[in-house]
């Protein structure tokens, strides 16, 4: 067998290659391999590599030191945060201060690793891949640090080093005083039978509130700039105001947190100015003084040009992302809009060249793909399998006046999105009608070599979103997406998610008349014994039921959560940065953005759509089996005698997804009634947030088919349930233009975002005139009121192929939800999840 | 309203004409070609596909057909297609579908109802329908309906023939009919009547009517590039002649030759193509070239 290895010839080479080399490096390979018949495979995986080409040797270094590094757990933060605990420093503090001063400490005590040949400063952790951790929020066990070891799909290597400080340090320091052992403390009964069942996740109980994205005010401000605002605040509030001790405790933290970020830049400026002296190569000697002078203007100052820009900003990220373990990190929200006037100025200047731009911005990119997420444990490591912490770089779009927002930065973004092929950050292409249908063509030719990056989205859809939750026509217009597909308005909003949300698991427990068949025990309400039934609505009517018992456990649990965050968790730091905060005098955990949404993520909405519709096509329409046959058939999980009803479900009903009215009128209604269902219930308490619905299932849809016995949809007990708004993996088999139109059928404009993935094979995007066809199915699908859609362009027998010989395809990168991964390390469930997702061919 | 005979209506079809479009399949076809890559398009009457691998051996078939032409035995399912009277019964049971009818009469009503189900997709990309086969003109009374309703709805059509057909058919759809995608197959009348089972002299007058007409700017013709048959020097060589005769014709794609024997055997069909490899990228540059020597924009 020929080792792929020695197919993948160097990048750079690749546009000198000529088509004949090409030609014979293919036939190498199929004399080699034509017995195994994996010829084609092993052609589509070159076709892949070739398409990696990081634009210098500087740029390809860092990439390789960055995706050749092992993901180890460092100790160094926990050590610290307990340190600094320990030390009395804290003691007597308000919270927000004593968060601050935590901050500080930690600021004034972490390392600080260069990376060599970066041209963008600063780095969590020790080094490349190495995570630290939050002890404070939620402490390791030996077993968990065991675990993260040694499985088996993406690792998090912990050295014995690490593992004797949470034996004789961490552990004892904060066992049962992290934030999760006291938010477990307070919940109810209730809410955790139906955790422990599978029926939700919960985002909190890990890692901190994030879902937010940087702003205008990052690139408009500097830290001195903040702390002005803060002491004009503080010098504003009266001692008469019941809320004046608060608002002072917060500002004090806030004026903390700005000195801390000041002082971890100023640590930076010493050592890049000691290793501009000791530097023999005149050009990198340059390079690190520049950096040093950028060191000392940012983040004090707000930024004045292209370099300084995305230096200051990677200062905020590293803060946000020290100071707390947020999800879905944080991002620098609509890059195009806040770098290009930098751009344009430095450009005219004679001080940027396009190339330099795009060198810059590799550097940056780099940066992101170092700082792989923080290891999470149990659920919630099943609920999101991955290194990637969702960092969403945002392309496209219009701009705050309502003109079409492409620039040439967008196209820029894309070229690096092309050239470099990192998991991490991950991108958002934003369409509006505004924008020239070439920006769309541009990121399908980034589409098409199978990474899966960049997915679509509807930015006209995005604004009808914002301004129906009541925001600002400019905030609804700077608004973008993070994290998979959320919408939000960037800079200005804490659209804090809570946890995943399994309809099919209640489906289950409804048919059960309340109790979960997994374990016997009664979670839900008795809705009747569905064998009486007389029609299909009453089914529906003790589901709609189930739901609303549900969340309403669910969102008591939410608000429980939210105060104790406000209370014992406080983000100066991450508050600096989010419009009102600062003004408000009010934290961002609480309630201090100009906007507060909560939100629940839907799963699974195929298999409850698909099953719904055979329960009401075949028992009460067609009468081909009874109630009481298809609820012995589900508790045999379709074994033997009823495998002749399975097929009959799988083949002989109407399926979501290929645009039939029968089945799309109850996807519309689940949608419609859920989300009006989470709409209804008031604000939360602390931060008065409204509560919405998104339906997304990151790959919290393995998990909660490993916890959900069969369904009526014909999916048999453990398989994984649908995923986002997809139609049941490999049911869809009319096509990708009967997809979207079942799809847009739902009013997605009253969620915050839905997620779809689609799978194409790679011809549908060969040739300009494909690409034409398919970038005005994409326009259409958005017109027709679809938020999102991303597409695998890969081929079955490849994703096969990659399984059999993992070995061989450790860098095939697809789409899992909101995010690309490495296929050979995905669990074997998600794997298999990926590979039965229909493929859509060009007829 | 009339009905008509179809097997398939394809959506977002990317390959049949300008933008994206839907493609109807019409059922049946005069026409009998060696390497017809839609056998299922022959006949005019529903055919019953089995697919093997989808068969879990359930029996259900057996126990349905009223002319017993199941049987099982050593664990293998049997369809003796002699005893088959096509009733459906088997394929409306069938719980996997391992056994599936091609083919279905609709009326023109329902078929616009599915058609305009992308007309949004149609606006943005200058697509529209088309109608394909099978040979669309072999039913012409529904084509001629169909084609109305669809310019009642303002949308461009196309149709896809082997333009084997009488000439008072032809003329009677083509006020309605915008794009024509017309084959060529074969210059030389008697391989014509051996690979295709019919004569092309009705086939070239057609193509010459239309160009006389004026209507060889709509023509966009397709030559499938079957090795051996039709992918030889001497056919491409007296087509080139025969186009270079006709006025105003601009466009010739050439539809590559793909081995769909597994197809053939599921419709229990023989298929009687000697070669099965697809054509060499030479072949195809050489026609490549000839086309365009006589200055056609050829799209492969």
């Amino acid at each position: 067998m020929i080792s792929l290895e020695s197919l993948n010839s160097p990048a750079d080479e690749k546009h000198a290659r000529s088509t004949a080399q090409q030609e014979i490096i293919f036939r190498e390979a199929e004399t080699v391999n034509d017995s195994s018949g994996c010829v084609a495979a092993l052609k589509e995986m070159q076709k892949k590599r070739a398409a990696v080409s990081p634009m210098n040797e500087r740029i390809a270094r860092l990439r390789e030191r960055s995706m050749r590094a092992e993901v180890r757990i460092s100790g160094e933060r926990a050590a610290l945060i307990t340190n600094f605990y320990q030390s009395g420093i804290a003691a007597g503090k308000s919270f927000p201060v004593q968060r601050a001063l935590a901050f500080k400490y930690l600021m004034e005590h972490v390392s600080l690793p260069v990376e060599d040949g970066q041209l963008i400063i600063g780095l969590r952790g020790t080094g490349p891949q190495e995570v630290p951790t939050y002890p404070e929020m939620c402490t390791h066990s030996l077993k968990d640090l065991e675990i993260l070891n040694s499985r088996a799909n993406m690792p998090y290597r912990v050295d014995d080093q690490t593992a004797e400080l949470y034996k004789t340090k961490v552990i004892p320091a904060w066992k049962g005083n992290a934030l999760r052992d006291i938010i477990f403390d307070n919940l109810s009964g209730e809410w955790l039978d139906a955790y422990q069942a599978g029926i939700w996740t919960e985002f909190m109980e890990q890692r901190a509130p994030g879902h937010t994205a940087g702003g205008e005010r990052i690139f408009a401000s500097g830290l001195l700039d903040v702390k002005k605002e803060i002491r004009a605040k503080m010098l504003e509030q009266k001692t008469s105001e019941p809320e004046y001790f608060d608002k002072i405790e917060e500002l004090k933290a806030m004026d903390i947190a700005a000195d801390a970020m000041l002082t971890y830049a100023g640590r930076y400026v010493e050592i890049l100015e000691k290793m501009a002296g000791e530097e023999e190569d005149d050009e990198r000697k340059k390079e690190l003084t520049e950096m040093a002078r950028i060191c000392r203007r940012v983040p004090a100052h707000a930024p004045q040009d292209f370099w300084e820009a995305l230096q200051h900003y990677w200062f905020v990220h590293l803060g946000v992302v020290y100071e707390t373990n947020p999800w879905d990190s944080y991002n620098p929200g609509r890059l195009d809009q806040h770098l290009y006037p930098f751009y344009e100025k430095d450009l005219a200047e004679g001080k940027l060249t396009r190339e330099r731009a795009k060198e810059l911005l590799e550097a940056f990119w780099i940066k992101f793909n170092n700082q792989p997420s923080v290891p999470k444990v149990g659920v919630t490591a099943e609920e999101s399998f991955t290194y990637t912490d969702f960092t969403k770089i945002n392309i496209g779009g219009l701009k705050k006046d309502g003109a079409d927002g492409v620039n040439e930065i967008s196209y820029l973004l894309l070229d690096v999105l092309d050239g470099i092929r990192t998991m991490q950050p991950n991108t958002a292409v934003l369409v509006s009608d505004k924008n020239p249908e070439r920006f769309i063509r541009k990121a399908l030719k980034v589409v098409r070599p199978g990474f899966g990056e960049p997915p679509f989205f509807n930015f006209d859809g995005v604004i009808v979103k914002m301004l129906r939750q009541g925001k600002k026509l400019e905030d609804a217009r700077t608004a973008g997406v993070s994290g998979c597909v959320e919408t939000g308005a960037f800079g200005k909003e804490a659209y804090i998610l809570t946890g995943y949300f399994n309809l099919p698991k209640i489906l289950e427990i409804t048919l059960n008349n309340g109790i979960d068949p997994q374990s016997g025990k009664r979670l839900g309400l008795e809705t009747g014994n569905p064998a009486g039934f007389q029609t299909y609505d009453e089914l529906g009517e003790a589901f709609i039921k189930q739901v609303k018992y549900f969340l309403d456990i669910k969102m008591q649990g939410n608000d429980l959560i939210e105060a104790l965050f406000a209370k014992y968790m406080p983000v100066p730091f991450l508050s600096l940065w989010t419009d009102d905060c600062v003004a408000r005098a009010r934290d961002y955990n609480a309630g201090g953005a100009r906007y507060n949404t909560q939100y629940v993520q839907i799963v699974g909405l195929g298999t409850l759509a698909y099953g719904l519709t055979a329960i009401k096509y075949h028992v009460f329409d067609k009468k081909t089996f009874s109630m009481p046959e298809l609820l012995a058939a589900l508790r045999q999980n379709f074994a033997e005698k009823y495998e002749v009803m399975r097929q009959i479900i799988l083949n002989k009903t109407p399926r979501y997804g290929e645009d039939d009215d029968y089945t799309d009128a109850i996807a519309k209604k689940i949608v419609n009634d859920i989300v009006e269902m989470i709409e209804s219930y008031p604000p939360s308490p602390i931060r008065r947030a409204s509560k919405r619905a998104y339906f997304l299932p990151t790959t919290a849809h393995v998990y909660f088919g490993k916890v959900t016995g069969a369904t009526p949809d014909g999916r048999k007990a453990g398989i994984p349930v649908s995923e986002g708004i997809s139609p049941v993996q490999g049911s869809d088999k009319k096509g990708i233009a009967a997809v979207f139109r079942s799809v847009s059928k739902c009013d997605w404009d009253k969620t915050g975002g839905a997620l779809l993935n689609q799978k194409l094979t790679p011809d549908l995007l060969e040739g300009e005139e494909n690409l034409e066809k398919l970038a005005q199915l994409i326009k259409t699908f958005f017109n027709m009121g679809g938020h999102h859609v991303q597409f695998n362009v890969v081929s079955v027998a490849l994703l096969r192929e990659a399984q059999q010989r993992p070995q061989d395809f450790q860098d095939l990168m697809v789409r899992v939800a909101g995010y690309s991964d490495y296929f050979v390390n995905l669990p074997k469930g998600l794997q298999d999840e990926i590979i039965a997702r229909t493929e859509h061919k060009a007829v | 309203m009339a009905s008509g005979s179809i097997f398939n209506i394809s959506r977002y079809a990317v390959h049949d004409g300008p933008g994206i479009r839907t493609t109807v399949f019409l059922k049946g076809c005069p026409l009998r070609c060696w390497w017809c890559h839609n056998p299922e398009g022959v006949s005019q009457e529903r055919s019953l596909m089995f697919f093997e691998y989808k068969c879990i051996l359930c029996k259900t078939c057996a126990g349905v057909c009223p002319a017993g032409a199941f049987s099982f035995a050593n664990n293998l399912h049997h369809l003796d297609r002699t005893s088959c009277n096509n009733c459906g019964l088997c394929s409306e049971t069938c719980p996997t579908e391992a056994l599936s009818h091609a083919g279905r009469m609709i009326a023109v009503t329902e078929l616009m109802q599915e058609i305009e189900k992308d007309v949004l997709l149609y606006d943005n990309s200058g697509g529209g329908v088309t109608f394909s086969g099978g040979e669309p003109l072999l039913q012409h009374l529904f084509l001629n309906e169909a084609l109305t309703e669809c310019k009642n709805r303002d949308l461009r059509t196309v149709l896809d023939t082997s333009g084997y057909a009488s000439e008072a058919v032809l003329s009677s759809v083509l006020d309605r009919v915008d794009v024509i995608l017309y084959d060529l197959k074969l210059a030389d009348e008697e391989e014509h009547r051996k690979y295709t089972g019919v004569s092309n002299n009705p086939i070239k007058e057609n193509l010459r009517m239309l160009a006389d007409r004026g209507r060889g700017r709509d023509v966009i013709l397709r030559f499938p590039v079957i090795p051996g048959i039709t992918d030889t020097q001497k056919n491409v060589d007296a087509l080139v002649e025969f186009i270079s005769t006709l006025k105003g014709i601009n466009e010739i794609d050439l539809l590559l030759f793909h081995d769909v024997n597994e197809k053939y055997h599921r419709l229990g069909m023989e298929y009687q193509m000697p070669v099965r490899q697809a054509p060499a990228p030479s072949k195809i540059k050489y026609i490549k070239e000839r086309f365009e020597s006589i200055g056609l924009y050829v799209k492969t």
